[in-house]
């Protein structure tokens, strides 16, 4: 598997794929035809405009017509160009669309897939472009995917499409141009499947998406100090895997958890609690979470860093949890 | 006089179900004040007309999305009302199994793709029917209900605009009963209707006497037509009124918003009755005939609410269940360990 491919290429690789597999593929969104986010390049031209539709600035009703369109048979891909569109579409998503097999008593099968390619912080667009919304679907009870390799990329939008709930994707914007290997032929990560993604017997890492990268890097800068990271990338948000939890922090007995979304009742504070209630005799010490602030993310490269989680405050909360704290100022966060 | 109002069978039909509809929410009023039924329901009595007059021209493989007042809607297009029934009293043999009750019944295997308790929400929902049916050249036609209320929700006017420009084969059907709950009308909306605003979409609307189900059927099938046909969508205004309130209990609890006097104007154009009239006048329904229909009715609806209160209620484990297709470990998460 010596073929690299970036992240955005591997995305448009599994729907391009699936769209040739089944025909009731349809795809739908803002500039979807000339594909501004990239994921939908050449989808157009292979499928025509009876697959690839470009929708006014109306994120509720394409939401809504997905959902009817589901219910009636197809399988809708929907691409929100910016995530914190989805504020928009919640109702819709949320209270409909999620909401509506079990309301029906089993009846609704909504087949959707939600793909939200650049979520979370871009530099230099502040607030209202950068929040990463997983919590709220996650609340409703929406299935989360939340790629950060290229391989799972192609692998968990693959068996996203192929689910027949709602599924969302965030593709983070940090993640879309890196690198990586991606087979040529069809690639399948199941859903509820974390990967360890460097083993170690001192310290889980729980961390999601874009944060995976970062923990790696800690992980390789700390083995010098010979600190042995594990860092756990559960890969999908719903469903969780909660077994590979248990067996990473029976092992080190420490639990960091490293995440981009909001740090009240955010993912990072679902993953302390459930450690909380299944890990009790194994930590040897506090689970520590690592995680945006609760404020907007501000424009000025000057702030940003104070308020997402970043690699400074993540290597010192390892060190004090190793007991050697290198720096004398643990992080604000 | 259009074809279909031309034949016997298909009159006595309309007014067997409008009929329906009326002694339905009769019960549901008497089940709710009984506390049979859980909650509050609303009652679309004085409405018939509207819901049956455009259920009688689609085809069964039509879909329609409905509202919070949705009863009537699921009636003409064919729900089964002891299902209807044990949903509202909350049994496992209720269309939703008991998941759902008054406000989100729905029938997929009859095109019903539910009430809805968004104000709205479903509009959007049947454009997505019509969509697939527009890419799988299938000839099915959507039905959109909604009310004045919701004819000014932004989700609404996003789907007007949607269907405008994919020329959708979605008919709008505002049922404009003068009310969001206590709002007039008159009071809510901008501009000189509901039925103009469709030409800002680039397609007809037009304001239906919603009271008379002659015409609305006349309106939804020019209008079906023009969907079956590829023409796109069509805004039909029904002027209509609800002879109870907003909810069931509004009355006990004293609000009032509207005068004796107006209701009573309303009731007199009630639309059962005067289609009942009307057909025993041209000859199609005689007196014992239409005695014979309403008892009919009657013991049908017996039997349904005989058949919801003889119902199970669902087990315990059916809580968690019917959330996902495809489950996996852990999921849905129940209320502990």
């Amino acid at each position: 598997m010596n073929r690299q491919l970036n992240y955005l290429q591997a995305l448009r690789e599994a729907l391009i794929f699936e769209m040739r597999r089944d025909p009731n593929i349809v795809v739908l969104g803002e500039d979807v035809r000339i594909s501004l986010r990239g994921v939908t390049r050449g989808c157009y031209e292979e499928f025509g405009p009876e697959r690839v539709w470009d929708t006014p600035i109306s994120e509720s009703a394409f939401v809504g017509l997905a959902t009817g369109g589901a219910l009636a048979g197809l399988r809708p891909v929907v691409e929100f160009q910016i995530g914190t569109l989805l504020y928009i579409a919640l109702e819709q998503m949320v209270n409909q669309a999620q909401k509506l097999r079990y309301m029906t008593g089993g009846q609704a099968k909504v087949p959707v897939t939600y793909l939200v390619p650049g979520s979370g912080a871009r530099p230099g667009l502040a607030g209202q472009h950068c929040d990463h919304l997983y919590p709220l679907l996650l609340h409703g009870g929406m299935k989360v995917v939340i790629p950060s390799t290229p391989y799972d990329a192609k692998g968990l939008f693959t068996a996203a499409l192929r689910e027949d709930d709602p599924v969302i994707l965030f593709a983070p914007a940090a993640l879309l141009g890196a690198k990586g290997p991606v087979p040529d032929e069809e690639t399948y990560v199941p859903l509820g499947k974390a990967e360890i993604k460097r083993t170690g017997r001192d310290v889980t890492i729980v961390a999601v998406g874009p944060c995976v990268a970062e923990a790696l890097k800690v992980a390789e800068r700390l083995e010098k100090d010979d600190i042995a990271i594990e860092v756990l990338d559960p890969r999908t948000l719903l469903p969780f895997d909660q077994s590979a939890l248990e067996a990473s922090v029976r092992k080190t007995g420490r639990l960091i958890i490293f995440d981009d979304s909001s740090r009240t009742c955010g993912f990072a504070a679902e993953v302390g609690a459930r450690a909380a209630e299944t890990l009790f005799a194994h930590l040897k010490a506090p689970v520590v979470r690592i995680t945006r602030a609760d404020v907007p993310v501000p424009f000025s490269i000057a702030l940003d860093k104070h308020v997402l989680p970043g690699t400074d405050s993540l290597e010192q909360a390892i060190r004090q949890l190793m007991g050697k704290t290198a720096s004398p100022k643990l992080a604000a966060s | 006089m259009r074809p279909l109002l031309s034949d016997h069978i298909v009159c006595r039909e309309i007014y067997r179900k409008m009929r329906l509809i009326r002694r339905f929410e009769e019960r549901v009023v008497e089940l709710v004040n009984r506390n049979e039924i859980a909650g509050t329901t609303h009652e679309y009595s004085g409405q018939e007309a509207v819901a049956v007059g455009v259920c009688t021209v689609l085809e069964p493989e039509d879909v329609i999305t409905s509202t919070h007042r949705g009863h009537g809607h699921l009636i003409a297009k064919g729900g089964d009302v002891r299902r209807m029934m044990a949903e509202l009293l909350g049994r496992s043999t209720g269309y939703n199994r008991g998941k759902g009750g008054s406000m989100h019944i729905a029938d997929l295997s009859l095109g019903i793709f539910g009430a809805n308790g968004i104000v709205g929400a479903g509009v959007p929902i049947a454009a997505g029917a019509a969509w697939s049916s527009k890419i799988k050249k299938v000839g099915r036609v959507a039905v959109a209900f909604f009310g004045d209320g919701g004819a000014n929700q932004g989700v609404v006017h996003e789907t007007m605009n949607i269907a405008g420009i994919w020329q959708l084969p979605l008919v709008f059907v505002c049922e404009n009963n003068q009310y969001a709950v206590s709002t007039r009308v008159t009071y809510a909306t901008a501009g000189s209707s509901i039925a103009a605003r469709a030409s800002g979409y680039g397609f007809p609307g037009c304001i239906v006497d919603g009271m008379d189900v002659g015409a609305v059927m006349e309106a939804a099938q020019d209008a079906v037509s023009r969907a079956r046909s590829g023409n796109g969508p069509t805004l039909l205004e029904c002027q209509t009124y609800r002879f109870h309130g907003h909810f069931t209990a509004e009355r006990a609890l004293g609000i009032r918003y509207r005068t004796e006097s107006e209701v009573e104007m309303w009731k007199r154009r009630d639309p059962v009755n005067s289609w009942g009239a009307c057909l025993e006048e041209l000859g199609y329904l005689n007196g014992a005939e239409r005695d014979k229909l309403d008892d009919e009715v009657d013991k049908l609806l017996d039997e349904a609410v005989e058949y919801a209160r003889s119902s199970p209620w669902p087990e315990q484990a059916e809580a968690l269940e019917h959330m996902y297709v495809t489950r996996y470990p852990g999921l849905p998460a129940a209320t502990s360990l």
